[in-house]
């Protein structure tokens, strides 16, 4: 019956099941990634340290979005919600940090901690 | 006078069986691919939101570890890596059987879609029981966030503050609380700089006094590796630091206290998807729900992969 093909033809138009081995595939870098995050923690690369981390951090972060979250075939509009967002959080904490290094040097220290 | 005409519309109009529209087409919108289109960008928007209020969060964190690294160099010893990488991985596969769920939805495979969703909460479950067990143990040695903690400086109960977190973390009590020395207000000789605001990045004597626990690496300069015996107890902390010591605890119980509370709104949300998947509700032709929750907990996850490194793996 027409039904059949009707209900195949639809699921095309919305559905878009991403490939199991895909899934795994992204999985097992996640994991491999991590413990590649805690491996170079223990590594000192000075100041780029926050850096490293992070960076880790953004490529997992990536393949969650753009897999597991499916930006890599959705609208591109979704994306740039996302990236837009994490740009926005980028603002806020650059220029709380260069602000917060004009008024440090008048604070006040408190008592000092000493046993009860 | 122009006469009004509308174009037919694409979709059928009525009720019923036979020009009936599919049931899950809500009225405002004209296909179901539109609906679907629509959801997915609301559902971003929403992303959006949450990833700027923990930006909130992550913005008090960077600005205080920016400007206070020491503190937060001594502090996050008496956080466990180790159950921070075992959180990651478990929450890394709940985002990995949640992705397969909404693949069954899509497939039609509706038993399969039940088992996933189950094992998803399952792995939020097994998150919120190894978070618990860590602020357990934080809660034991008086590690509260505010005015409780030990380090607090309106701190009004008896324990002392511990002397070496890292001893306190492998189990060593007394090693932790450190000699009778360290609890008493540090002498100005005792102290290498005085006890106003050291700006770091000044590049003076506060730099040197930046040590962390790390095995010696060979190759690396004889200077990476000074800074990599030793780790900080409180006696090298000044006056100003210690009484900042605290902050980090909030900070940390501030910050995985709301992704907690998101990890719990996430699993209410499965187990009703759960449910609804039991009665058969979704199928090829209509799985948003699975789709859309299924982006909350991704994100969930995400909040967790940049938590993780920031408080747990500080050098």
């Amino acid at each position: 019956m027409s039904h059949a093909t009707a209900q195949h033809h639809e699921e095309h138009s919305i559905a878009h099941p991403v490939p199991l081995w895909l899934l795994f595939a992204v999985f097992g870098a996640l994991l491999v990634l991590t413990v590649i995050t805690v491996a170079v923690a223990s590594f000192d690369f000075g100041d780029l340290n926050i850096w490293v981390a992070l960076g880790i951090a953004v490529i997992k972060v990536g393949l969650v979005a753009l897999f597991f979250m499916h930006l890599r075939w959705d609208a591109p509009f979704n994306g740039v919600i996302m990236i837009c967002s994490f740009l926005f959080v980028a603002l806020f904490i650059g220029i709380t940090i260069l602000d917060s290094h004009e008024y440090a040097p008048n604070y006040v220290p408190p008592a000092p901690i000493v046993a009860h | 006078m122009a006469q009004l005409t509308t174009t037919p519309l694409a979709h059928p109009v009525g009720h019923d069986a036979h020009n009936g529209h599919d049931p899950h087409l809500a009225h405002h919108f004209d296909t179901m691919e539109q609906q679907y289109r629509s959801n997915k960008t609301g559902m971003w928007v929403f992303l959006a939101t949450e990833i700027l209020m923990f930006g909130g969060l992550f913005c008090a964190y960077s600005v205080y570890r920016h400007n206070h690294p020491e503190v937060f160099a001594f502090a996050h010893e008496a956080l466990d890596r180790k159950w921070g990488a075992i959180n990651t991985i478990v929450l890394i596969t709940s985002s990995l059987t949640m992705a397969w769920a909404v693949r069954a939805a899509q497939m039609n495979q509706r038993k399969l879609l039940s088992f996933l969703l189950a094992l998803t909460i399952l792995g939020g479950a097994g998150f919120m029981v190894i978070k618990s067990v860590e602020y357990k143990t934080k809660w034991e040695h008086h590690l509260f966030p505010g005015r409780l903690n030990v380090y607090n400086k309106e701190y009004k109960g008896e324990a002392k503050p511990y002397a070496d977190l890292l001893a306190l973390k492998n189990g060593d009590e007394e090693a932790a609380m450190g000699g009778d020395e360290v609890h008493e207000a540090p002498t100005a000789a005792a102290i290498a700089v005085p006890p106003e605001y050291v700006d770091p990045n000044a590049g003076g004597p506060d730099a040197a006094k930046i040590r962390a626990n790390f095995a010696v690496v060979p190759g690396l300069s004889d200077k990476a590796n000074e800074h990599l015996e030793e780790h900080l107890t409180l006696s090298s902390l000044n006056d100003l630091d210690r009484s900042r010591i605290n902050a980090f605890f909030s900070v940390y119980f501030l910050m995985t206290g709301l992704h907690g509370i998101h990890v719990l709104i996430g699993m209410g949300l499965i187990t009703w998807l759960f449910f609804r998947s039991l009665r058969n509700e979704f199928s090829s032709k209509y799985f948003a729900p699975v789709d859309l929750v299924g982006l909350y907990w991704h994100i969930v996850d995400v909040i967790w992969i940049f938590l993780f490194p920031l408080l747990y793996l500080i050098h």
